[in-house]
């Protein structure tokens, strides 16, 4: 009788689990008054990089406050397609030009060849940005979140579409840390109130069934949204968003190896992953609903 | 109560020393279990490192944890050396010295190395723990002169053991080869850890993988962790074989090939830190091979003994009564059992990974490979415990419905988590990440339960053994004097 109840709970605990996930399961829509268009200058200087503190100097740049958002890569989106800059191949992807890298043939690289690369694909139902044959719309109530579901072709794109580029690693990193030595934009700890990170209990996250999503730009701001309070975490330059949230592209290619990096943690990493100096790579044509990206002039 | 006495059973007796080994490793594994997932996720770590006063710098992460790592393999290893000191044949002197200075070493390294760690950086613990390090190199280093092997004391007759012409011990030389290559591969480790350790640039391996220009000491940091956990493997090996008895023609085949693995897989984990490090993958695959064939050999003895030992009393024993008489003793049945699963867990999908990394595993993030990376020998190092733990139970002389409920609640625990562990890591070659939650709560059911019991299993262990310790007549009495060479199966 006892073995019967146990394979029983099991079973249903089994089924549970497996139920089919809803990625387009209502969620609370909010505005965190963060102007995603705004940028911010960091001035020339030297600063901690890294773990082990290593004094770097970067020249003065611009960049921006949050990651870039749905609702400004559908705008970036139509405007291209306009100008014939980008195109949808017949696998439904948005794919655009790239003047390719230089290759090396060292152990475990790529050839990364001048072409056409796919930006974004259309067809994954986690992507949030829709297209109905002639215009591309984000997904209500996306607007305000980070543009996920992106390859690294697809935010170099979108950066050189503007004159703009995605922010060397260095450059990121100054911009999350300060001059300081801290090892999280908002200083030493992590509360669950500081980002979106894995198993933070904010509003947009339900373990049981889909997990994390994102959160819109900016939402860690020190604002309360209904009953949930969160706390201002911006960087020392005031930057948000440069922990959790969205693993963000950094531009540098780097020699003998066609791997891209990334910076800041996401909504699916551990705390631990969300210090300013944890990098994270993938081939250029990955994408993923927990990475985006912002640029830097 | 006699304090003398039991400090003399926990101290100076083969069973006593392994008793305060495992306990050490338990204390450690289960307070600091809880900083990590799922513990953390709950709040419980943020309360632990508050209760214990522990100093956590966010830029020390690295550098607590490959403390905290060594911590544990020094216990695993001083257990090992207990074990082979007991029950391999030695003079009296390296059996004491050898003991002697690898419980200090291990209980330094232990102690003071946590305390620096993760209670502040208070540098004479530094000292220390560097200190029981070196001790444990010297206890390794003294290993290796008592077992030569071609010391006439040593040499045996019986010709159903893999013997040279002259008599020396095939099997001694497998252990006396597992013992040098160790002690030559912690210095493998010892060098770089000196140079990074000396200026905080702390590193996990794992971290840097994917760096194509890695520098020869980062190379050395790579090979020294892979080769030390594939050598305490291949120790446990032997220990299972010598424990179970192991002899025959399997015997004769399995022991060359396990001195041939060793020392290939040695020199092909040594040679990635020098310029043939393009070549020293295939040696690796080259030595990695035998050894898992003598392993392999080990497992068919095992088994085939186990089933004509328990079909002995039947004339024409059919598949059942053979598939009941080989599951009939979990504790012996058990670490063989382990060391097939490892394959699933472990070996077999290194090997995937291997042919298939390009292809496969780089087109995604650095983490997911990690992820991959680190369950990988996580597993492998949990399913060592497991096999120490089972050998463990037969050592206190479990009997009856004890020794069946211990043995397979370790078996079917362990396995659980560690097959969810495995699905886990190979989650995205079937599941996308936006779908994936509710296969990752059912994965973490299975591992934090699986994980969970084992923790519970060895609790209730060091209770009991901590109960026995206060009777003045317990069987710890009893254990004092026992040698696990007078336990081997006939």
């Amino acid at each position: 009788m006892n073995r019967k109840i146990l394979i029983l709970i099991l079973v249903v605990v089994m089924l549970v689990s497996c139920t089919p996930v809803d990625l387009n399961a209502p969620m609370p829509i909010y505005d965190t008054g963060v102007d995603p268009n705004a940028w911010v200058q960091i001035p020339a200087g030297e600063f901690f990089f890294g773990q082990h503190e290593d004094l770097k100097r970067t020249d003065a740049y611009e960049i921006m406050v949050t990651d870039v958002t749905t609702a400004q890569y559908a705008a970036f989106l139509n405007e291209a397609l306009v100008s014939g800059d980008i195109k949808i191949d017949a696998d439904q992807n948005v794919v655009g030009f790239y003047p390719g890298d230089a290759f090396h043939g060292y152990e475990h690289e790529e050839r990364i060849d001048a072409g056409d690369w796919v930006y974004i694909p259309l067809n994954d139902p986690s992507q949030r940005i829709k297209f109905d044959g002639k215009t591309f719309t984000s997904q209500s109530g996306y607007e305000n979140h980070p543009m996920t579901m992106v390859t690294w072709f697809g935010a170099w794109g979108y950066s050189q579409f503007y004159d703009w580029r995605l922010p060397t690693e260095i450059e990121w990193e100054k911009a999350a840390r300060g001059t300081d030595a801290r090892p999280l934009p908002w200083g030493d700890e992590t509360l669950r109130e500081n980002a979106n990170f894995y198993a933070s209990r904010d509003p947009y996250e339900d373990m049981s069934s889909f997990g994390s999503r994102t959160t819109p730009v900016g939402f860690y701001n020190g604002k309360k949204y209904n009953d949930y309070q969160t706390i201002d975490s911006a960087s020392p330059y005031g930057l948000y968003d440069m922990a959790g949230n969205v693993w963000q592209w950094t531009g540098n290619v780097y020699e003998d190896m066609h791997y891209r990096f990334m910076r800041g943690g996401s909504k699916d990493s551990y705390d631990m992953n969300l210090r300013v100096w944890v990098t994270n790579n993938a081939t250029p044509t990955y994408f993923s609903p927990g990475v985006g990206f912002r640029c830097v002039k | 109560m006699d304090v003398k006495k039991r400090f003399n059973y926990l101290f100076n007796s083969t069973k006593g020393l392994i008793l305060v080994a495992i306990a050490m490793i338990g204390i450690l594994t289960s307070v600091w279990g809880m900083l990590s997932g799922p513990m953390a996720e709950m709040g419980v770590r943020e309360v632990v490192i508050k209760l214990f006063g522990m100093d956590i710098v966010q830029a020390e992460r690295e550098g607590r944890i490959i403390i905290l790592y060594h911590s544990i393999a020094m216990a695993v290893i001083a257990i090992e050396t207990y074990i082979i000191t007991s029950i391999l044949k030695m003079k009296e002197f390296y059996k004491l010295a050898i003991r002697a200075l690898i419980t200090a070493g291990y209980l330094l390294a232990m102690i003071f190395g946590m305390g620096f760690a993760y209670f502040g950086h208070n540098w004479a613990f530094h000292g220390l723990y560097i200190t029981g390090l070196s001790l444990i190199f010297f206890a390794g280093v003294l290993m290796c002169i008592a077992l030569w092997p071609w010391n006439k004391d040593y040499l045996i007759t019986d010709k159903n053991y893999a013997i040279t012409k002259k008599g020396v011990s095939i099997e001694r030389m497998a252990f006396f080869a597992t013992a040098v290559t160790t002690v030559l591969s912690a210095l493998f480790g010892a060098i770089p850890g000196s140079y990074f350790g000396n200026g905080f640039d702390a590193f996990l391996a794992e971290n840097i993988i994917r760096m194509p220009h890695k520098t020869v000491l980062q190379y050395s940091i790579i090979g020294h962790l892979h080769i030390m956990l594939a050598l305490i493997a291949i120790m446990a090996t032997l220990i299972v074989g010598r424990w179970l008895n192991f002899k025959g023609i399997l015997h004769k085949f399995a022991m060359p090939l396990i001195i041939l693995g060793t020392i290939v897989l040695n020199l092909g984990v040594w040679g990635v830190a020098t310029p043939l490090q393009p070549q020293a993958h295939m040696v690796i695959y080259v030595g990695a091979t035998p050894a898992m064939v003598g392993a392999l050999l080990l497992v068919i003895f095992g088994f085939d003994k186990f089933i004509r030992e328990g079909t002995a009393h039947i004339e024409k024993p059919k598949f059942g009564h053979k598939i009941n008489a080989l599951l009939k003793d979990p504790l012996k049945f058990g670490p063989l059992w382990q060391m097939i699963f490892m394959n699933f867990t472990t070996s077999f999908l290194g090997i995937f990974m291997a042919v298939r990394l390009d292809e496969i595993f780089r087109v995604w993030t650095a983490h997911e490979e990690r992820i991959e990376l680190t369950g990988h020998w996580h597993v492998l190092s949990a399913i060592v415990a497991t096999i120490i733990l089972l050998y463990y139970g037969d050592m206190v002389g479990m009997k009856g419905k004890l020794r069946q409920w211990y043995g397979w609640s370790i078996i079917i625990f362990s396995d659980i988590a560690f097959g969810a562990v495995t699905v886990f890591e190979m989650k995205r070659l079937f599941i996308s990440e936006a779908v994936q939650q509710p296969l990752v709560n059912w994965l973490m059911y299975a591992i934090d339960i699986g994980l969970g019991m084992l923790l519970v299993i060895l609790a209730a262990l060091m209770v009991y053994r901590l109960i026995d310790l206060f009777k003045k007549k317990g069987r710890w009495t009893e254990e004092v004097e026992h040698e696990l060479s007078e336990e081997v199966n006939k």
